[in-house]
């Protein structure tokens, strides 16, 4: 029984909790020199690389965001242009219709004007051509009238206002006359 | 007679059963050969004296090494021309960052903690290497099953949050906010003060490291049963055939959990880790 100990004991001189020196130190410097290697030269350097990623990734996101809102920007701009530009159209169309309007309203009225101007001047002068001929008519006509009729009757007929009433009732005669030869 | 008997029974497993002469099978008579805490021992391969220490280099620490370089190795490919466009070993290498600094920094210390990623990737990385030197054939051994890598790494871990502890909050202030969180009663001080500062500065090393040992230990010595018993059961009897089968079925399922927990258990070492430095940037307890 006491040899089975011993053997057992024999066999396992291993302790489980056994912490040898040489082992600590070694696998403590193997650790460190991982750890100095690896803080110190390479993850420094793929943590730069990450980060720029990042930043790559959002800038890009960024710019794309940027471009669209500019896009969509430059879309509303002509939206508006092109409204505003339908709506200076429509509003010189109409303009130019109300303008043609006014044009042909004031020819119109010019010539209108122009042509009672024309009428009117023709009418002053037919009556002042009339009334000139009428009174130069009623000279002469008296004139002579009387002259002849002194003449025949052989008293001078100086009372003036006599003789015009002799013309007149001569004229009026003669008008008389003429209009029965008119109807005739 | 009674000599006999203790030889018997005393060496246990007859010679020619052990688990060194392999090659020479198991010759009939020998009880199942059951692994042991041997296994966890290793003749050093080179021994010298330095400074007044014996320094023993053996398969553990060889594999410490070859995890050391293997590491260094992968993440200088990874990282020491890094492009903006990533390469295959490059973004995943990426990947191991990104998961160190947003599943375990940033989750548990917040930005501040930017600043120990490098501490806290060395960690996980140099963890989960020895850890999975359980499973990678020709290493099979996990040195992290040894309870000095473990200890080694608790006490950068201890140097850290205490130093860090003691810069941030103050030298004397580290250990009164420590002892004394507030809005505690005075009479329940009495017995808290003590508790608090045995388990900072104390039990926290000691579970951070024997946890991790524990469950590479357990692991190695499970995997090893099964490996063990399937070859110890392989003969071609109906019992052979069945019980060497479904052992090496074990083994191989029992492979990818260990694997699992090798993951697992980095994970957890660099968790804690990070949340004790989280504990020694803010004041609070």
């Amino acid at each position: 029984m006491t040899q089975l100990l011993a053997s057992a004991e024999g066999g396992g001189e291993f302790e489980v909790l056994a912490v040898p020196l040489s082992e600590l130190i070694m696998g403590s410097i193997a650790f460190l020199i991982v750890f100095g290697v690896l803080g110190w030269l390479l993850l420094p350097k793929i943590k730069k690389v990450l980060e720029e990623r990042e930043e790559a990734i959002e800038g890009g996101l960024k710019r794309a965001d940027e471009a669209l809102a500019e896009a969509a920007q430059m879309r509303e701009d002509y939206k508006e242009q092109i409204a505003k530009a339908r709506e200076e159209a429509s509003a010189i169309r109409n303009q130019a219709q109300a303008e043609k309007a006014a044009i042909i309203e004031e020819a119109r009225a010019a010539a209108q004007e122009e042509a009672a101007k024309v009428t009117a001047n023709a009418q002053a002068q037919i009556e002042a051509e009339k009334s000139k001929a009428v009174s130069e008519l009623h000279k002469s006509v008296g004139a002579m009238a009387t002259d002849l009729a002194g003449r025949i009757v052989g008293e001078s007929l100086s009372d003036d206002a006599k003789a015009g009433a002799v013309v007149d009732r001569f004229i009026s005669d003669l008008e008389q006359s003429n209009a029965k030869v008119g109807s005739e | 007679m009674a000599d006999l008997i203790t030889t018997t029974v005393g060496s246990g497993v007859p010679p020619g059963c052990h688990l060194e002469t392999k090659s020479e099978q198991f010759p009939d008579g020998c009880g199942f050969p059951a692994p042991g805490v041997d296994i966890f021992q290793f003749e050093p391969i080179v021994s010298f004296h330095l400074f007044g220490i014996d320094f023993n280099i053996g398969k553990p620490i060889l594999i410490v090494f070859i995890c050391s370089v293997l590491m260094l190795l992968f993440f200088f490919f990874a990282f020491a021309k890094p492009k903006l466009v990533p390469t295959k070993i490059q973004s995943l290498g990426e990947l191991a960052y990104t998961f160190i600094r947003d599943q375990i920094s940033r989750e548990t210390i917040g930005k501040a903690g930017d600043k120990f990623i490098p501490f806290l990737f060395t960690l996980f990385f140099f963890v989960f290497f020895m850890n999975v030197m359980g499973i990678i054939p020709f290493a099979q051994f996990p040195p992290s099953a040894l309870f000095v890598y473990p200890v080694m790494l608790a006490m950068m871990v201890w140097v850290t949050y205490m130093y860090i502890g003691m810069k941030k909050q103050g030298p004397v202030k580290f250990f009164t906010n420590m002892m004394f969180p507030p809005g505690v009663p005075k009479g329940v001080l009495g017995i808290l003060a003590p508790i608090e500062f045995l388990s900072n500065i104390l039990v926290r090393p000691f579970t951070l490291a024997v946890r991790l040992m524990a469950n590479m230990f357990a692991g190695h010595l499970l995997l090893t049963v099964f490996i063990v018993a399937s070859v110890y059961l392989m003969s071609f009897t109906a019992v052979g055939i069945i019980g060497s089968t479904a052992s090496f079925v074990m083994t191989v399922i029992m492979t990818a959990f260990e694997f699992m927990i090798e993951a697992l258990q980095a994970y957890i070492f660099t968790l804690l880790t990070a949340s004790y430095i989280a504990g020694s940037l803010v004041n609070e307890h």
